[in-house]
């Protein structure tokens, strides 16, 4: 591994003076599960690297605000895959955070570390942007909330501005009965990065929120408030012919190596209508919301 | 704040390794991997896919298992550190130790020291696992030799004899979800080859 400096701030605003101060050569460090591996392999060369684990303002706790559940900048994927809260009002944030890794990873690996990489794989996109979670931001001007449709532009580039870091995300508090689940495919049953991944939620008023990823260059979200996917009783004709209209947006790179774009988009759609039965039967079931 | 430290200075930090406390300086590039084996001399931990996949640099920090090649040494600083080598007690093998050897679970031996230690984890966390929980508690560390039944079972065996952690009867585990080693209960295993 190249050298580089290393700093453990302990105040939020003189992590954001380095990593603003330093901009494109500064590389933030929570779990570090992405990050060292990049740094051994010589894709990110930083001169510095911020370890922001000793920051006061920054923690791992899952807190509930008004309105919201809110998850710190250092909760790892092990916290919320333990969370009660989690698990009963966002279950298929609970089954994404289940898939990342290993044991050794998750209790590591951040959620917010999750996001700021922007791989468009990342297990718990999907989930965050059919709950529609915000960013919230703190950088040299201050604390802005960004929705998380909004903050992926490409495979590891965010919306994020120089010197801005990620404090917590926030996902609003279901506001009624809901149904949601997590799938996702791989090319084998083990520990895998994901071919593609897929989060699905439907509520009573018949609007069904699906969000996809691994198939471009961001994870997408995408909604359907016509009614049709929600119903039960609908055909699933009808309902894979929305799915195609609603799966346009899907690119999937052509030189991937974990899947082809023509697997990849046929599994979307076989993900997208088992997870539309799944998270019906969920909401009929009101065992989670 | 500090002032900014220069590209490849040593960094002073303390910790506890295996219940003894160390002051040592190192390198903010050097991984708590290579902290252990090359200024500690602490060998057991294997280093191997040095990508997060193998499990063979498996250590315990502050309570949890992680890959040691994806820690740098310095974010080990005021951190508690349990090895392979803090394992056995007053030189007593553990219960998992010993089922190990019972069961003749090491074939080459170079995955052992990371399954050990991620058998330990899962241990103080779930005192009596189902199979499908020392599965999934053992699932990051990979065996070439393909030994995995003889290792579940040295665990299981293990568990029976008490482990090495005191049982205070909550199996579901601080660290655990009822899920948790059984993701054939998300509906995704549909989608898996039978």
């Amino acid at each position: 591994m190249r050298a580089f400096a290393y700093e453990r701030p302990t105040r939020l605003d003189d992590a954001i003076a380095l990593i603003d101060g330093h901009g494109p050569d500064a590389r933030p460090l929570a779990g570090g599960t992405d990050l060292i591996i990049r740094l051994r392999d010589g894709s990110l060369r930083p001169r510095i690297v911020v370890d922001v684990k000793g920051v006061a303002e920054l923690d791992a706790e899952i807190r509930e605000e008004d309105g919201f559940l809110a998850f710190g900048a250092l909760t790892t994927m092990t916290d919320i895959v333990v969370d009660g809260r989690v698990g009963r009002d966002y279950p298929a944030l609970a089954e994404a955070a289940l898939f990342v890794g290993s044991v050794q990873i998750r209790n590591r690996a951040t959620l917010v570390g999750n996001m700021c990489n922007a791989s468009p794989a990342a297990d718990t996109s999907p989930a965050l942007l059919v709950y529609g979670a915000r960013i919230v931001a703190t950088g040299p001007s201050g604390t802005r909330r960004v929705p998380l449709d909004e903050f992926f532009v490409r495979s590891g580039v965010t919306t994020l501005a120089r010197g801005e870091l990620v404090q917590a995300i926030e996902l609003p508090r279901p506001t009624g009965r809901r149904g949601s689940v997590h799938l996702r495919r791989t090319r084998r049953r083990g520990h895998d990065l994901a071919s593609v991944t897929l989060a699905c939620a439907v509520t009573p008023d018949g609007v069904t929120r699906l969000a996809y990823g691994s198939v471009g260059p961001r994870p997408v979200l995408v909604l359907d408030d016509t009614g049709l996917l929600a119903d039960p009783t609908a055909p699933a004709a009808d309902k894979v012919r929305r799915l195609e209209m609603l799966f346009a947006g899907a690119s999937p790179s052509p030189t991937s190596m974990r899947a082809s774009p023509q697997y990849r988009l046929a599994m979307l759609h076989v993900l997208g209508l088992r997870a539309v039965a799944t998270a019906i039967e969920r909401l009929a079931s009101g065992a989670s919301q | 704040m500090s002032g900014m430290n220069a590209m490849g200075a040593r960094h002073p930090i303390d910790l506890t390794v295996n219940g003894q406390r160390r002051s040592i300086e190192v390198f903010a590039h050097h991984t708590l991997l290579d902290v252990l084996r090359e200024d500690l001399g602490l060998t057991g931990t294997k280093e191997c896919c040095l990508v997060g996949e193998c499990g063979a640099c498996t250590v315990i920090i502050d309570g949890r298992s992680v890959d040691s090649c994806l820690v740098l040494g310095v974010e080990a600083d005021g951190a508690e550190v349990t090895t392979v080598e803090g394992l056995a007690v007053d030189g007593r093998l553990s219960a998992v130790q010993r089922t190990f050897l019972e069961t003749g679970a090491a074939q080459c031996g170079f995955c052992i020291p990371g399954q050990l230690v991620s058998a330990h984890a899962l241990l103080a966390d779930v005192p009596h696992p189902t199979r499908p929980q020392v599965e999934e508690g053992l699932a990051g560390n990979l065996c070439r030799c393909a030994g995995y039944e003889q290792i579940i079972e040295a665990v299981l065996s293990g568990a029976d004899l008490g482990s090495s952690t005191a049982d205070d009867g909550r199996d579901q585990g601080r660290l655990s979800t009822p899920a948790m080693g059984d993701r054939s209960a998300t509906p995704d295993a549909e989608l898996a080859p039978q």
